[in-house]
């Protein structure tokens, strides 16, 4: 048994059966904030929605937002910088905690 | 003889469950839309399916294995056409490559006798490689389509080598940019020489194209800052789910994904600009379609029961016809909408 099929993306309204109207709010709001032009194009939330959907790991996003970038005209090697982006935030803000350590280090004498 | 008695009826090609499932029929029903003809201003002539290049997402399965040619009695009654419809503005010359049909050149010199705009479909590695199956040498086009003001159309899927090669062939890109740079030599795309140079985008895969003024932003910026190469307009046109690419589709289990995808997709404003309203296409062998993609699918333009050729041609019955939709046209009403001129809508 496989726990992701991606056939279950197109299942995403089902998750509103017990709360439609949550749900309702949720597609407006996303749908707003991801799938049209505003003060960024297209092109640029579709690579911003597809760094993030790496740094969380969510193939559904992966999927869909490789194909939406490829729909707003980003190439692969924009989509592979994007990424790049989210995993040099990811390695930075582990290593930018390494400050806390020192910290810590200080309050018990060791530095 | 004459060519009508030699040709039969053909059945339409199409998968009849395709055709049930993605009715396009039923959505202009729906969204009350008719789409009669409203002018020809367009010749567009597939003179013959062989090409140098085997292309993935090629509609008339083009290949250097192909063998058909259009004749020269049927380019003299094509020109003889154009000669008597003086609003028939334009030929539009396609293929395979329509360069390695024998009576190319002859073709467009004695169109733009009659003072036809001509328009030629080149694929760009034509110039290159020459004829795949005489060897003849095609190194004199670019000084040709200058000399006869051709107007030059080009497939080019992106400015960048991995879409453009996975799409069109090992080395194909490397032969585009080469001979672009050839055709700019000519003044093609250059600002104030006239000499019009355009290429067309379709995407590489089973994604729809983003939007053309975009795209084109992309290739005119990228494509000055690598090659400093110049063009006039990007064209963007959508796959058609048919032939090469149907298949590809089917193989890879995403032809009703993409087809659902088209259909959610069906703009009426799209709709009301397409191409097969303004234009008539003819086969190598004379036969009359509303588009090419009909003429792929053999889906013949019929008028009160007759079969529509070259030499039977009636403007008249042509302007009134009907035209003859499939499950394809949802490629050309989806979005922006995609023609042989790019957006419709």
């Amino acid at each position: 048994m496989e726990y992701y099929d991606s056939k279950d993306l197109k299942r995403f309204n089902e998750v509103g059966n017990f709360s439609e109207e949550l749900m309702k709010k949720f597609f407006d709001y996303y749908n707003s904030a991801t799938g049209e032009a505003g003060a960024l194009t297209k092109r640029e939330k579709a690579l911003i929605a597809l760094a993030v959907s790496h740094t969380k790991q969510c193939p559904y996003c992966i999927d869909s937002f490789t194909t939406q970038c490829l729909e707003s005209g980003a190439d692969p090697e924009q989509m592979t910088e994007a990424i790049h982006v989210a995993a040099s935030l990811e390695a930075g803000i582990t290593l930018i905690h390494g400050v806390q350590m020192h910290n810590a280090l200080k309050r018990n004498g060791a530095l | 003889m004459s060519q009508v008695t030699v040709l039969k009826p053909r059945e339409i090609s199409q998968d009849s469950s395709d055709e049930a499932k993605y009715n396009f029929y039923r959505t202009l029903s729906d969204k009350n839309l008719d789409l009669p003809p409203t002018s020809i201003e367009t010749l567009q002539i597939n003179i013959t399916k062989l090409c140098n290049q085997t292309c993935v997402h090629c509609h008339v399965d083009a290949s250097p294995k192909r063998k058909e040619q259009m004749d020269l009695e049927s380019v003299d009654r094509c020109l003889d056409i154009l000669a008597s419809n003086k609003s028939i503005k334009n030929l539009d010359l396609t293929g395979g490559a329509p360069e390695l049909n024998p009576h190319f050149d002859y073709f467009v010199t004695e169109a733009k006798k009659l003072d036809k705009h001509v328009m030629v479909r080149h694929n760009l590695t034509v110039t290159i490689d020459g004829n795949p199956v005489t060897g003849e040498s095609k190194k004199y086009l670019p000084e040709f389509y200058a000399d006869n003001q051709v107007e030059v159309i080009s497939s080019l899927p992106y400015y960048q080598e991995y879409f453009t090669d996975k799409q069109r062939g090992k080395g194909v890109f490397e032969k585009s940019i080469q001979s672009i740079l050839l055709l700019n030599d000519q003044g093609f795309g250059k600002e104030g020489t006239g000499l019009e140079l355009n290429f067309v985008y379709n995407p590489v895969g089973a994604f729809l194209p983003a939007s053309q003024p975009s795209l084109e932003a992309d290739f005119k910026r990228e494509l000055k800052k690598k090659y400093d190469i110049d063009f006039n307009k990007l064209y963007v046109i959508t796959n058609m789910p048919i032939n090469r690419f149907k298949h590809q589709l089917k193989k890879l289990g995403a032809y009703d994904e993409y087809m659902t995808k088209l259909v959610n997709a069906f703009n009426p404003s799209a709709a009301e600009g397409v191409m097969c309203r303004s234009l008539i296409s003819v086969s190598h062998d004379g036969r009359i379609y509303d588009c090419d993609f009909n003429q792929m699918l053999e889906m013949d333009a019929v008028v009160d029961h007759e079969h529509m050729t070259i030499f039977n041609f009636d403007y008249g019955k042509l302007l009134n016809r009907r035209i003859m939709f499939g499950s394809h046209c949802f490629g050309c009403t989806a979005g922006s909408g995609s023609s042989c001129g790019g957006s419709t809508a």
